[in-house]
């Protein structure tokens, strides 16, 4: 009896209308799977698995209270900065970028950790100031979230780093950045754009522009998105049927199991199924929204908001990206690309915003 | 854990707050809808064409490969250039049985088990909507056979396809370089580079000499095509196309007349030469003989070809000018004399007596002068003109390791001339800190004393010295050697001349200047060492001889080149420059085991300097001096 009423103390932690949503999308992946990873079944186990793991670690953590979060965030954040510092003195080169670091026997990519530890910083950091907010604790913050940032994008990882500073920058918005500094800071940003380009490396630039213009690089960059694009038209309204894609079928369509799993999606369910797809997620941001409106402390607010945001961008990125309307970078679409590290950052997330939904009335108490 | 206690703007902040949650949740459904409408345009409005391409299947992008550039010389004669030729190509992902149709077009054409197993590496290594060439250079008859059984084979065609050639053969190859198949290693540096995508359907790549150093530019950008197929895999249309960029054309310094009468002149001699415009760094010979013909790379060397080349004794493959590092000897005397009139240890007139040997204080070792019985009295100008030993033993001992090393540097020795070809050696200048770090050992004095006469552990190209050489002529300004004089942009057909570059400058005052020349120009005079090879020369001719030591001789043996194994015998060295009065072309020379570089050295020096500055080709190159060599030593 007692095993039992621990489970239920567990299972009290879950927000069922999260988990009903996020059961609907993990369905959805593992079809997507089958047929994206050519009816391999080994492959589909194995994303099985890691929804399993992910699942898990979503449940662990939906059961730590907030406040523990809290105390977490600093020697989180701390080790992601130094672990970037490592990576960037001691780290693996792979395809030209410096993104792994060795440690004995696991190779791990610390720019992962910064998803989760970046918006926990800063939330730790408004909540602590929370009295007397002013406009110097906006720079402070923006300068925690510089830091990390520019370690990542000279790995260089401008995808990631770009993906940091907005889970960031949703925590600085909810945290009421004032207006004026956001239309100042976009202002900014837009006259710096061809300082940035400058910047920029020679295979960044040529992603820009084959965004523009697909043919200028067909081998390269633009061979993907040419092919994704192509497979996602080809879908029409209905689609082309559960494991009838050609385009990914017949191997014109690269990466096709991880970050272009969308194409396979968009030809074999069309219209139709993509905008059931996002209809799943904006249900699930919406939720998550609708938890960060109502949660007790900053902390916990700033969390769920940013967290929220942050799962909204990567869809976006990802569908944006493989339908040919933004730039190549690497982001995997959440839940539905094969890959175990990015699913189980994505329902961490989500374990974080399920225990700021249930430890509501615990804090209140 | 201190919750923070709740303000009285709470209710406030909390409607801000949800305030933002709103507008937040505003965005994220304007983003979705403006996704929504990309799959709509995409998938609704756009989709009869992109099904149409899917289905016809479907798309093919092939890479177009971009002309190579090509190399002439400074006459706009060609060095290297591409012809074309016919190709059978297979196109992997049309193919159902591969191995199957290569065995059926085998009975069309000759293809021999090289040929396949080359075509299953590249199919290894790439990706499966490229072609390969599985045989080059298909016969006319070959061709026609093909084309008539066309239909029977879907994904393969006969394609002209271009080639590299170097139309000079073994002349100038170590400078010219080659091409070859792009293995692992370059794909490795491609990759790394970024620079993968533009070698796609690229299958040569520079791996030598000029060819590598400038494959940037001589490669060009590839172009591609986005084919449209049908079932058969046959084209159908092409739906667009970028057009490859040409390599740009290169221009050289080179005079290959010039390189082919230094060639010729080398007879059967290793050796190497170095010619260079001293007003501009620009090298108009660069020789390291025996060559090769690079043509043999090109499409792979086969075996037989290989294993001669590779195991000669005569090493064709080592580039001596640029990486064959041997004793300055006695050329290193005229910058020698320069350094001790610099540091005010000498002055020209300073006279010394030459018993024939040198002894350090409170040791009784000796150090013995080319001549037994030792010159007698001499001063820097005699020095230089009859080549005494004993007299720059003295001057390095006098000068010290540290001065000679400061000076020496100036003029290049001991680093990189930064010539526009990978792989130069640096050579040794030796000093204290470069010992300390090779061997662990002090300096020693004695070390010093050899160091004064280009031997011990000094090391130098003959880049190197023909650099050292130019700067003397320039009054000690150190040019870059450039290969490369212009590079002209395949699409423009602009020129865009490579200026020449100063690396460092001696600044030689005058009058030191003319001391060590006009002993120079007295050693191509009678009584110096290289008068027969200067003699009848209309133009004044500044130079200096030396032979650099192959095997150790003992403190009490004499050097006997008749004795000796022709493999052990020194090395000649010549280093000149003319019209010395108003210098064009300033040359160092190498011959491996030549004795005597006054014998063997200088008539090769002269061959090259009358053709470039009186147009007079040799009558006969044969090396009637050669025997010469073999009598006792000569002065040097």
């Amino acid at each position: 009896m007692r095993i039992k009423a621990q489970l239920f103390k567990y299972a009290s932690h879950l927000d069922y209308t999260m988990l009903l949503l996020l059961f609907t999308l993990m369905l959805l992946s593992l079809f997507l799977q089958y047929s994206a990873a050519g009816e391999d079944s080994s492959k589909l186990l194995a994303h099985g698995i890691n929804m399993l793991v992910a699942l898990i670690i979503m449940i662990i953590v939906a059961n730590v209270p907030p406040q523990y979060l809290l105390a977490l965030a600093v020697p989180l954040y701390t080790t992601g900065v130094v672990l970037l510092i490592g990576v960037a003195l001691f780290g693996d080169v792979v395809n030209g970028s410096r993104r792994w670091l060795h440690l004995g026997v696991t190779r791990i990519q610390p720019s992962e950790i910064m998803k989760i530890a970046m918006p926990l910083m800063l939330a730790w950091y408004f909540h602590y100031h929370e009295a007397t907010l002013k406009l110097k604790d906006y720079g402070i913050a923006a300068l925690l979230l510089a830091i990390p940032v520019a370690l990542v994008a000279k790995q260089p990882d401008l995808g990631t780093a770009l993906l940091i500073s907005a889970s960031g920058f949703y925590v600085l918005f909810f945290a009421g950045l004032p207006w004026r500094v956001m239309v100042a800071m976009a202002i900014a940003a837009g006259a710096s754009m061809p300082v940035l380009w400058h910047f920029l490396h020679d295979y960044q630039k040529n992603r820009i522009l084959t965004l523009l213009d697909p043919t200028q690089d067909p081998l390269g960059a633009g061979y993907h998105i040419i092919q994704s694009t192509i497979a996602i038209g080809s879908g029409g309204t209905f689609g082309k049927g559960w494991l009838h894609g050609t385009q990914s079928h017949l191997d014109f369509l690269p990466e096709h199991t991880t970050d272009f799993v969308f194409a396979v999606y968009g030809e074999e369910f069309g219209l139709l199924g993509n905008i059931l797809l996002l209809i799943l997620y904006l249900a699930i941001i919406m939720r998550g929204l609708q938890i960060a409106a109502n949660a007790p402390t900053l902390f916990s607010r700033l969390m769920a908001g940013s967290i929220t945001l942050a799962f909204f961008t990567y869809a976006f990125v990802n569908m944006g990206m493989v339908s040919g309307i933004l730039p190549v970078v690497g982001v995997p679409l959440p839940m539905m690309s094969y890959g175990g590290t990015a699913m189980v950052i994505v329902m961490l997330g989500f374990g974080i915003l399920m225990s700021v939904s249930t430890h509501r009335k615990l804090l209140k108490s | 854990m201190n919750e923070p206690t709740e303000i009285k703007y709470y209710q406030v902040e909390l409607t801000d707050f949800r305030h933002r949650v709103m507008i937040a949740a505003g965005f994220v459904v304007v983003l979705f809808l403006i996704l929504l409408a990309r799959f709509f345009y995409v998938q609704v409005l756009e989709h009869d064409r992109y099904f149409a391409l899917a289905e016809s299947n479907r798309i093919s992008i092939a890479p177009t490969t971009p002309n190579r550039g090509i190399i002439f010389d400074r006459h706009g004669v060609i060095m290297a250039h591409n012809y074309s030729a016919y190709t059978l190509e297979l196109t992997p992902s049309k193919i159902k049985d591969l191995s199957a149709t290569i065995d059926e077009l085998a009975k069309l054409v000759d293809i021999t088990p090289v040929n396949r197993k080359h075509f299953a590496k590249l199919l290894a290594e790439s990706h499966n909507f490229e072609t390969f060439p599985l045989r080059t250079r298909l016969t006319d008859e070959e061709v026609a056979r093909v084309a008539a059984n066309r239909y029977r084979f879907p994904g393969v065609e006969v394609k002209a396809r271009l080639f590299r050639q170097y139309p000079l053969n073994n002349s100038a190859s170590h400078l010219i370089g080659y091409i070859g198949r792009i293995n692992d290693e370059d794909l490795e540096k491609l990759k790394a580079d970024n620079n993968y995508n533009n070698y796609r359907g690229t299958d040569h790549i520079g791996k030598t000499g000029i060819e590598q150093s400038f494959e940037s530019v001589l490669h060009g950008t590839t172009g591609a095509e986005q084919i449209e197929t049908d079932a058969g895999g046959h084209a159908v249309r092409t739906l667009s196309h970028t057009n490859p960029i040409s390599g740009d054309n290169l221009v050289l310094n080179i005079d290959s007349k010039l390189q082919a009468i230094a060639e010729q002149a080398f007879g059967q001699y290793r050796g190497a030469l170095v010619a260079l415009d001293p007003k501009t760094g620009g090298v108009l010979a660069f020789v390291s003989n025996p060559g090769f013909d690079p043509n043999l790379f090109v499409d792979g060397i086969d075996s037989t070809n290989w294993n001669e080349l590779n195991t000669s004794p005569d090493r064709p493959l080592l580039n001596r000018a640029l990486r064959g590092a041997y004793p300055e000897g006695s050329t290193i005397k005229p910058f020698m004399a320069l350094a001790g009139l610099h540091y005010g240890v000498r002055t020209p007139n300073d006279t010394i007596s030459d018993p024939g040997y040198f002894m350090l204080p409170n040791s009784t070792h000796l150090y013995r002068d080319w001549k037994p019985n030792g010159h007698g009295s001499v001063n820097m100008h005699l020095s230089i003109v009859q080549s005494c030993d004993t007299y720059y033993y003295r001057l390095a001992n006098d000068l010290g390791i540290d001065r000679m090393h400061a000076y020496l540097s100036q003029f290049g020795f001991g680093q990189k001339t930064g010539i526009d070809m990978d792989g130069e050696l640096a050579g040794v200048l030796p000093s204290r800190e470069w010992k300390a770090k090779h061997s662990r050992q002090p300096w020693y004095p004695g070390e010093t004393v050899i160091a004064g006469i280009g031997q011990g552990y000094n090391l130098a190209t003959p880049l190197q010295l023909a650099v050292a050489t130019a700067a003397i002529a320039n009054g000690g300004i150190t040019y870059k050697p450039q290969l490369v004089s212009a590079i002209i942009d395949s699409r423009t057909g602009q020129r865009r001349n490579i200026a020449p570059e100063v690396i460092a400058d001696a600044h030689i005052p005058p009058e030191q200047l003319k001391t060590v020349v006009d002993a120079m120009i007295d050693v191509t005079r009678p009584g110096g060492t290289a008068a027969v090879a200067s003699a009848g020369a209309p133009y004044l001719i500044a130079a200096k001889t030396g032979t650099a030591q192959v095997v150790g001789i003992r403190q009490n043996e004499k050097y006997h080149a008749g004795n000796m194994q022709a493999e052990h015998r020194d090395h000649a060295l010549f280093i000149a420059f003319a019209p010395a009065d108003a210098p064009k072309i300033a040359i160092a020379v190498l011959v491996e085991n030549g004795g005597h570089g006054g014998v063997t050295a200088a008539p090769i020096a002269r061959a090259v300097m009358d053709y470039y500055l009186l147009g007079k080709l040799p009558k006969s190159m044969s090396n009637a001096t050669a025997s010469d060599a073999g009598g006792s030593v000569n002065a040097d």
